[in-house]
């Protein structure tokens, strides 16, 4: 049986469907508990699995950090929220220095099998540092995995991987796929695997490289170029940002001999930079063009008033495809 | 190892933490010795500036239902220690507010406008006028504590008689920012004032929940400065208060902390919260009971000082003062990308250059 549902949606009921079959996970962070959560992530969780296990804490994104890891070393699985990606910082040493460091401090005797879940991204007018896209800044540390899905179905099945995987995964939620639209998801469990691209459109002539809300916006900018020019856009979904599936990527661009790579990010040394870098050496004598990038520009994120402009649309990214193929 | 008999240790504790209070909810004067001594002038100020910045609210809610404002967070039922804190300052002082805390900023000078903007995601309406000394409200709960410890070392070792003063929920007082930044004021003995508005809130999770603590006017025992629980919607208890804490920083003995017990009428913010979830009608009603501005009202009434005309007046002049300044927002010029490029670097680096000609050009 599958249902017609959200995002949001999707990723309740990977919670659900993951705290039924496993009573050590645990769901926590700022709101979570009677509020279900300030956009419903984790609406009905304490009221069905009670208090101990889908809990408010105290406004501390540092101590929910430091809490996910000591339940963590005590056999729990931690699901622990940060109420926005831009309140990271906060957290950031028990992401950065301890959580992804675990394992390897220990020898293997200790472990971190958390999820850190998180809305963010831009286009639904949020103050500062609730939109930035940080997974740059998280991909950089060794020992954590970073997962961003674009559509409901993969929602699910990705966090319940998260959930069951035995190391810290950054599980960033695009604010604006929360409700956008409605995909079919299979009822209870399934999961889809971590580090696995999927190929979302196939084509011949060009390979954009992409995940979350972009994946939407190279998809339209693909079905322009095919009615503008015939040319045929391979899209490739990530859907794991870190460490990504670069096989998939090679065996496309081996095809297209071209490729491009979008993401909502500033421009410098985020996850776009890593892409080219690793096409450039697994796949640089297939290339009868530049590999181009299309970003955000390298500021701070927008102010709102003018994030529409600041956010790479489907026409900069046809821009680009054009460039390529014309190269 | 035996059993023991009990230990006789006994851990630390603090005294039983009084609310100070000035004016009871039907503006009697419950203490006299802390009634401050403002002019007629200067009463009837207080409760314009709380008129306003009821009026303010309610606009400002109706405004954002009409999309013709973003971001906002109410403030509704917070106008007494709001307005009594800010009133105790001078205008060289210097205020950290949090997203809330527009109407202090705006009473410090900046113009009205400029918080609508703001509102609305405008950089303009962080660019503070060169004679107003506050920051733009910051977004990064906690972050503002540790900053005004900062800059109010900077006025002491300029030797510079000013105060820093900041305000946080009561859900920020949980975050290491705020003990940080209280701890340190205590070592460097800063002229800084740091007021928790306990409305009981921090979204939905109630106060009980962030600490075990019996108040947090406590916690600054524990930082070694003095902390005082006050009556947060006895706007004369928050400004006789403030008062006595903000000239004692000035005059160089050290900071202080206050707690004010306050309550918010309105949702957390504009975008979606539903108090409903989380507090009952029952609470609400009992919080209304003590409305600031009813009791300020009545305590001037019995003085002669307030009459149902100057209520009336105040509330046409500040409806045409909001006019006004949304009428300012909506001319300021749009941003562009080019001109955020721009505003990165003193100045701009290469690659930066190459993207504003680049954005410059698809923007046209
Ligand atoms: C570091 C950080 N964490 C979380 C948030 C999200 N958030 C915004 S307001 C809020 C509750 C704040 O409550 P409180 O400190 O009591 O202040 P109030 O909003 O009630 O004035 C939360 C959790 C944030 N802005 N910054």
């Amino acid at each position: 049986m599958a249902q017609q549902m959200t995002m949001i949606q999707a990723i309740t009921d990977a919670m659900r469907v993951e705290m039924e079959r496993d009573e050590t996970v645990l769901v926590f962070g700022e709101d979570v508990g009677k509020n279900g959560g300030v956009f419903r992530a984790t609406d009905g969780l304490q009221k069905q699995f009670g208090e101990e296990r889908c809990f408010d804490t105290p406004l501390a994104e540092s101590a929910i950090g430091g809490l996910a890891i000591g339940l963590g070393l005590t056999g729990f699985r931690p699901v622990a929220e940060i109420q926005f990606f831009g309140f990271v910082f906060e957290m950031f040493d028990s992401i950065a220095a301890q959580a992804s460091r675990m394992r390897y401090r220990s020898g293997g005797r200790y472990n971190s099998p958390i999820v850190f879940r998180s809305p963010f991204g831009g286009g639904v007018k949020t103050p500062e540092l609730h939109a930035d896209s940080l997974e740059g800044h998280v991909a950089q540390n060794p020992g954590l995995k970073v997962v961003i899905p674009s559509n409901p179905y993969d929602a699910k099945g990705l966090l319940i991987a998260s959930i069951r995987d035995n190391d810290p995964v950054i599980f960033l939620e695009h604010m604006k796929l929360y409700r956008s639209f409605r995909g079919e998801v299979p009822e209870g469990d399934y999961t889809v695997p971590l580090g696995k691209a999927n190929v979302v459109r196939e084509g011949e002539d060009v390979t954009i490289v992409t995940y979350g809300a972009m994946v939407h916006t190279s998809l339209k900018a693909a079905e322009q170029i095919e009615q503008e020019r015939g040319a045929k856009v391979e899209v490739i979904d990530l859907r794991t940002v870190h460490p990504f599936d670069i096989d998939t990527v090679v065996q496309s661009v081996q095809k297209t001999n071209r490729a491009i790579v979008v993401q909502e990010a500033q421009k410098s040394s985020g996850m776009a930079a890593e892409i080219m870098a690793q096409i450039n050496e697994k796949a640089i004598l297939h290339l009868e063009a530049p590999v181009l990038r299309v970003t955000a520009p390298d500021t701070v994120y927008a102010f709102s008033a003018i994030e529409d402009k600041w956010i790479p649309d489907s026409h900069r990214v046809a821009q680009a495809i054009n460039k390529v193929l014309d190269f | 190892m035996g059993t023991k008999a009990p230990s006789q240790l006994k851990p630390i504790r603090t005294e039983k933490v009084e609310t100070i209070q000035v004016l009871d909810a039907q503006g009697k004067v419950v203490s006299a010795d802390l009634e401050p001594q403002l002019s007629d002038e200067q009463l009837r100020e207080i409760m314009k500036r709380m008129v306003f910045t009821r009026v303010l609210d309610q606009r400002a809610i109706s405004l954002n239902r009409q999309g013709r404002l973003g971001f906002y967070a109410p403030v509704s039922g917070q106008e007494g220690t709001m307005i009594g804190s800010q009133f105790a300052l001078r205008k060289e002082d210097f205020i950290l507010p949090s997203y809330r805390d527009i109407p202090q900023i705006v009473w410090h000078g900046l113009p009205l406008y400029q918080a609508f903007l703001y509102s609305r995601g405008h950089q303009t309406g962080g660019r503070i006028p060169e004679n107003v000394n506050v920051l733009m409200p910051q977004i990064i709960i906690g972050a503002q504590i540790v900053q005004t410890t900062g800059v109010a070392l900077g006025f002491k070792k300029k030797n510079e008689k000013r105060v820093a003063v900041t305000y946080i929920g009561d859900g920020g007082t949980s975050q290491g920012d705020f003990y940080e930044g209280i701890n340190f004021a205590g070592v460097y003995q800063t002229p800084s004032v740091y007021v928790v508005q306990n409305n009981q809130y921090a979204i939905s999770v109630p106060v009980e929940m962030q600490t075990n603590a019996d108040t947090l006017a406590q916690k600054a025992v524990a930082a070694g400065i003095p902390g005082y629980q006050v009556d947060g919607m006895d706007v004369l208890a928050v400004y006789a208060v403030m008062s006595e804490v903000v000239e004692k920083a000035r005059q160089g003995e050290g900071p202080a902390l206050l707690e004010c017990l306050t309550y918010r009428y309105g949702p957390h913010t504009m975008a979606g919260d539903d108090p409903t979830r989380y507090r009952t009608d029952k609470e609400q009603d009992e919080w209304e009971q003590n409305d600031p501005l009813v009791r300020f009202r009545k305590y001037l009434k019995a003085k002669d000082l307030w009459s149902d005309e100057d209520e009336e007046q105040t509330i046409e002049e500040a409806k045409e003062e909001i006019k006004k300044a949304v009428k300012k927002a909506d001319e300021t010029e749009e941003m562009t990308i080019p001109g955020l490029i721009d505003s990165m670097y003193e100045t701009l680096p290469l690659p930066l250059e190459e993207q504003k000609a680049e954005f410059g050009k698809t923007e046209e």
